[in-house]
């Protein structure tokens, strides 16, 4: 760990770190020991709770829950992606009748919350909550995947449109055999981190009523009892951050990957520029 | 249309709450986030760790699962609200803390280690060097993307109003129920108090970004 804040230890600050890791981690220690000491004091830990994961229905529910929020977001992404880049060229055409009014809109869709654009789809066009859920997700993050895209366009030197345009493509064909495939490029880990965000989104569902893994939590508690809540939920929001994990895992990798052959000649996107993904 | 002007006092305190919810949180997750940060650059193995593991977790759960945690399985362990305000300010403040602590972890580790080291080798001290070197340059990377973390805190904040909270879109949602033949009018106005506070943000943080933007 090289930070630009210290010099490399000696021998004295190294014995004065040992110090601080051991009492840091007898804190942090004594932090987990007093939270399972409070839950065990539940009753938390008591096997008939627990008892309920060797049945074979609240696995199914889970699953069930899981395979909706999996199935909403992978659609939403589907559709969002290609979405984000037809309004990414409208946002960046040349024509300001269209520029103008894709700016106002990507705007307006950026500035809303998703959860209410959910609500608003579903009570305003009385759709099915997964209708909701999927078209909310879709148009927030169709405008956030333009974004991306164009930040990615605009961090490309100028010399590559205009060499394109020189050899004679037009302005289209130049965005789209030039500049598309380094900008989504450049800016994959971006856009991979705004997948995990749209797999967190879906969890909104559980607030317009669609079955997702959240949702199959709260009918398993009142169904089988609300003793069974927080070991239910345990294990649903650790199947939640396994995947979250897993998919951000995805994108480091894409990054570190990246990065590695940008030294062979593609162009290189700045290092710590890639807008860090906003909650 | 006259949907919204009726209700104007119930938009108007949801708009108030949504603000207060999402000033004290993101008080509170400043202030947590920039102590994690600290601990994640820290020399001491244990702080790094656990700042780690939290950054990680929290980035990765979604927030309806905190809110979902703090609402309704704190209260069953025995962790009794008042009000549920607080149940949604320490959802939303946890949840920020860790993406205020990238950003500003991101922001110190951009200032190239050379500018450190030559306030060290003039003979600065450490606390001249983090105060005089490091974080004038770091603020001017981490400001924008604050502000935009900032934006999501206020978006965010309309899950609370599902648990309980009534703000904006809390209201939002109860006017629409009661309102049935106006659910889009209803959810316009609401949508409309939402941009009156992401839209002015979000333009600070492209003045910010450009006003501060510096060649590296």
């Amino acid at each position: 760990m090289s930070s630009v804040l210290y010099d490399v230890p000696g021998p004295k600050a190294r014995r004065i770190y040992l110090i601080g890791s051991i009492v840091g981690s007898l804190l942090i220690l004594g932090l987990l020991a007093w939270i399972v000491m409070t839950l065990a004091q539940q009753g938390i830990f008591e096997g008939r709770r627990w008892q309920i994961f060797t049945r074979a229905d609240v696995w199914t529910l889970l699953g069930n829950g899981l395979g909706a929020t999996l199935s909403a977001a992978a659609i939403a992404a589907v559709i969002a992606f290609p979405l984000g880049l037809v309004l990414c060229l409208l946002r960046i055409s040349d024509a300001a009748a269209i520029r103008i009014p894709v700016r106002v809109v990507l705007e307006f869709l950026r500035g809303m919350p998703v959860v209410l654009m959910m609500l608003f789809i579903l009570l305003g066009f009385g759709t099915s909550p997964f209708i909701a859920v999927v078209t909310g997700l879709v148009l927030y993050n169709s405008a956030v995947f333009a974004e991306i895209i164009r930040a990615g366009i605009q961090s490309l030197p100028r010399g590559q449109r205009e060499a394109g345009l020189a050899i004679g493509l037009t302005s289209f064909k130049s965005r789209m055999l030039i500049e598309l495939p380094q900008a989504i490029r450049r800016m994959m880990p971006s856009l991979v981190a705004q997948m995990v965000v749209l797999l967190k989104d879906t969890s909104l569902g559980y607030i317009v009523a669609y079955g997702e893994l959240l949702r199959a939590v709260q009918v398993m508690a009142d169904f089988l009892g609300t003793q069974f809540l927080f070991p239910i939920f345990f294990v649903a929001a650790a199947i939640y951050i396994a995947i979250n994990i897993l998919v951000s895992r995805i994108a480091v990798w894409i990054e570190r990957r990246g990065s590695r052959k940008a030294a062979g000649g593609v162009a290189k996107a700045e290092p710590e520029k890639a807008n860090a993904p906003v909650p | 249309m006259d949907v919204i002007f009726e209700n104007l006092p119930l938009y108007w305190e949801g708009f108030l709450r949504t603000l207060f919810l999402s000033a004290v949180s993101g008080v509170i997750a400043l202030v947590l986030g920039t102590l994690l940060a600290a601990a994640r650059v820290s020399p001491v193995a244990a702080l790094r760790g656990f700042s780690m593991v939290y950054v990680e977790v929290l980035r990765n759960t979604p927030l309806t699962i905190a809110f979902f945690f703090a609402a309704i399985v704190l209260p069953r362990l025995g962790v009794k609200f008042e009000q549920f305000e607080v149940a949604a300010i320490i959802a939303l403040s946890t949840y920020t803390a860790a993406f205020i602590a990238e950003a500003v972890r991101s922001g110190v580790n951009s200032v190239p280690v050379g500018q450190a080291e030559a306030a060290r080798s003039i003979g600065m001290n450490f606390g001249q060097v983090l105060n005089l070197i490091i974080l004038p340059q770091a603020l001017r990377t981490v400001v924008p993307p604050l502000i935009n973390i900032l934006i999501a805190l206020v978006k965010n904040s309309s899950v609370a109003g599902a648990f309980f909270v009534l703000e904006l879109f809390g209201y939002g949602r109860q006017l629409a129920n009661a309102n049935g033949d106006a659910v889009i009018a209803v959810l316009l106005g609401t949508a409309f108090f939402y941009l009156l506070l992401t839209v002015p943000l979000g333009i600070l943080a492209s003045t910010v970004e450009r006003k501060v933007a510096i060649a590296r």
